[in-house]
């Protein structure tokens, strides 16, 4: 299998603090993986470094064969990579429409087919196409979110804890959304802390502590581990 | 009745020119969150660099739509690029600095424009020719307005509604609505902030430019140091209309234009800067943020 996202010895600091202290990574093409961690660990840190938003202070970033370390982010949106951020990020004074929209801002003139899909998976955001986002619900701000991601028809879709505060009937939806836009043949990488839902989806995870990976392996290694068990699923000894 | 009518008249005119002046600074503070300060100046280097290039070029006094046309497109044209290189060397350096230090940088940048004109043109008050526009005057039931009064009326107007369509309709401007949103997410669609602020400061020079044009043009007398004044006019403007939103710098202009007519005409113009002032005090205590001010509604 070839890798669609490898990540080399990185390190990445806010100002003095350092956040990410040099970890390694990979995703091969269609995988589903997984990234998890307690709150602080540098989960963010990491996906916004590896779409451009954070400059790392060492190491390498390569997508799709490519160094993209240096690469602004609004050029790695063009390469094929896709981040929807922590907190959704939906723009609030947009429509639901022309929020999807500005996620196909890349492409010359937007998918009708991609928009369909998207209308058909996520199928609230269609009836509240003209709404502004700011008044969805927060599960439907998630909904757009995702669907404004996947509008760039992207490679790789990284996700920030999509299912963060929502109840739990949205949070299988929204898992279903994800499983259904990886059956695609899109590959994700995904940031949560809901650890089982995100291990049964997944191929394979890591775990991040305090900047560093203390754990990786397939979601069926780790979800037998006793000390993933223990840590992030919650259960006793 | 007579005197109201023609008050509003020449309030709309003066608050047009006002409208088209709070765009260029509601722009830039919707998308950087910061005031150009030296907007007022560019307005003013627009005025004298148009009357220059008048005279260069129509040195005959020939008047005619194609002269004058060229005139505002050349002119439009210099600001634009004035701007550009403004939030290049004074902004962008600063951009993530404390937002002190950008409003000092702005202050700077306005005073060195103010010197450059001086240093270029003199100190003392150059005239625009009066042959730019035909003298005609329409009298509409004792209503006088001046031919030069209806360009300036048409042409904002014109600009205006473009203006909205092209931010409200198009891709490029809901980018630009984008942008004002939220920077980190605007990157992660694949827009380029950067290119996003340099169309800001093209479109908003450029207004700036024709309103600079239509001052010179319409009160004739141009000074080094006028971009204060009618900057700060058009500041003000931009806050009561709700400063970060494009319909309110152009409602905000056109209600201080005839606020400042209809107090001139029934008190005096003497009073009129108080009454601006006053004005702005009323609107901020009943509406902080503007008359048309954003309401933010975003869930977290
Ligand atoms: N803008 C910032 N300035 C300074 N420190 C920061 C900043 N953002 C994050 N940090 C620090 O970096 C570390 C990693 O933060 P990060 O947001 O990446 O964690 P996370 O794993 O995503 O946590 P959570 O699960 O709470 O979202 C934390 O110690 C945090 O305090
Ligand atoms: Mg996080």
């Amino acid at each position: 299998m070839s890798k669609l996202l490898e990540v080399k010895d990185l390190h990445v600091g806010y100002g003095a603090i350092k956040a990410i202290k040099g970890i390694d990574l990979y995703v091969n093409k269609g995988e589903v993986v997984t990234i998890l961690g307690a709150n602080g660990a540098g989960k963010t840190t990491t996906l916004r470094t590896i779409s451009g938003l954070l400059k790392s202070t060492k190491g390498n970033i390569l997508f799709d064969g490519q160094e993209i370390t240096k690469v602004p982010a609004h050029d790695i949106v063009r390469l094929g990579m896709s981040h929807s951020p922590e907190g959704r990020k939906v723009f609030g004074t947009l429509s639901v429409e022309e929020n999807l929209l500005m996620g196909a801002y890349t492409l010359k003139t937007h998918d009708i087919k991609t928009l369909e899909w998207i209308y058909e998976i996520l199928p609230r955001l269609k009836e509240r196409e003209q709404q502004l986002a700011g008044t969805l619900s927060g599960g439907e701000q998630q909904m757009l979110a995702i669907g404004r991601a996947i509008m760039s028809k992207p490679k790789l879709l990284i996700l920030d804890e999509p299912s963060l505060g929502l109840a739990p009937v949205l949070v299988k939806s929204i898992f279903k959304a994800i499983k259904e836009i990886s059956s695609t043949g899109v590959t994700v990488l995904l940031v949560e802390q809901n650890a089982k839902a995100a291990l049964k989806l997944a191929d394979r995870g890591y775990v991040l502590e305090l900047g560093k990976i203390t754990h990786e392996g397939t979601s069926k290694e780790l979800l037998n581990s006793t000390v993933i068990q223990e840590a992030y699923l919650g259960k006793k000894k | 009745m007579d005197i109201f009518l023609q008050q509003i008249v020449n309030g709309l005119t003066v608050g047009s020119l006002y409208a088209l002046v709070a765009l260029g600074y509601t722009m830039v503070y919707g998308v950087m969150k910061l005031i150009n300060f030296a907007h007022g100046d560019l307005v003013a280097l627009s005025a004298f660099a148009g009357l220059t290039i008048y005279t260069s070029m129509f040195a005959d006094g020939g008047t005619s739509m194609v002269a004058v046309i060229t005139v505002f497109m050349f002119t439009a044209a210099i600001i634009a690029v004035v701007g550009v290189l403004l939030e290049r060397l004074a902004y962008r350096p600063l951009r993530t600095a404390p937002r002190l230090s950008a409003v000092v940088s702005a202050l700077g940048a306005g005073l060195v424009i103010q010197n450059a004109i001086m240093l270029i043109w003199g100190p003392n008050m150059k005239i625009f020719p009066s042959d730019l526009f035909p003298s005609t005057v329409y009298d509409i039931n004792g209503v006088v307005v001046t031919f030069t009064q209806l360009m300036i009326l048409l042409f904002s107007s014109v600009l205006m509604i473009a203006l909205y369509l092209f931010i409200n309709k198009t891709k490029m401007g809901t980018a630009i609505r984008a942008v004002a949103i939220d920077q980190d997410a605007a990157k992660l669609m694949g827009i380029n902030v950067n290119r996003i602020i340099m169309i800001i400061f093209i479109i908003g020079s450029a207004l700036g430019a024709v309103a600079g044009l239509f001052i010179g043009i319409y009160y004739r007398g141009i000074t080094f140091d006028m971009g204060w004044m009618y900057g700060l006019s058009a500041f003000v403007a931009a806050i009561i209309g709700g400063i970060g939103n494009i319909p309110g710098a152009m409602f905000g202009g056109l209600m201080l234009g005839l606020f400042n007519a209809l107090i001139s005409g029934y008190i005096s113009s003497a009073w009129a800067e108080t009454f601006t002032f006053m004005l702005l005090i009323v609107v901020l205590i009943f509406r902080p943020t503007g008359i048309l001010g954003e309401k933010v509604a975003e869930k977290v």
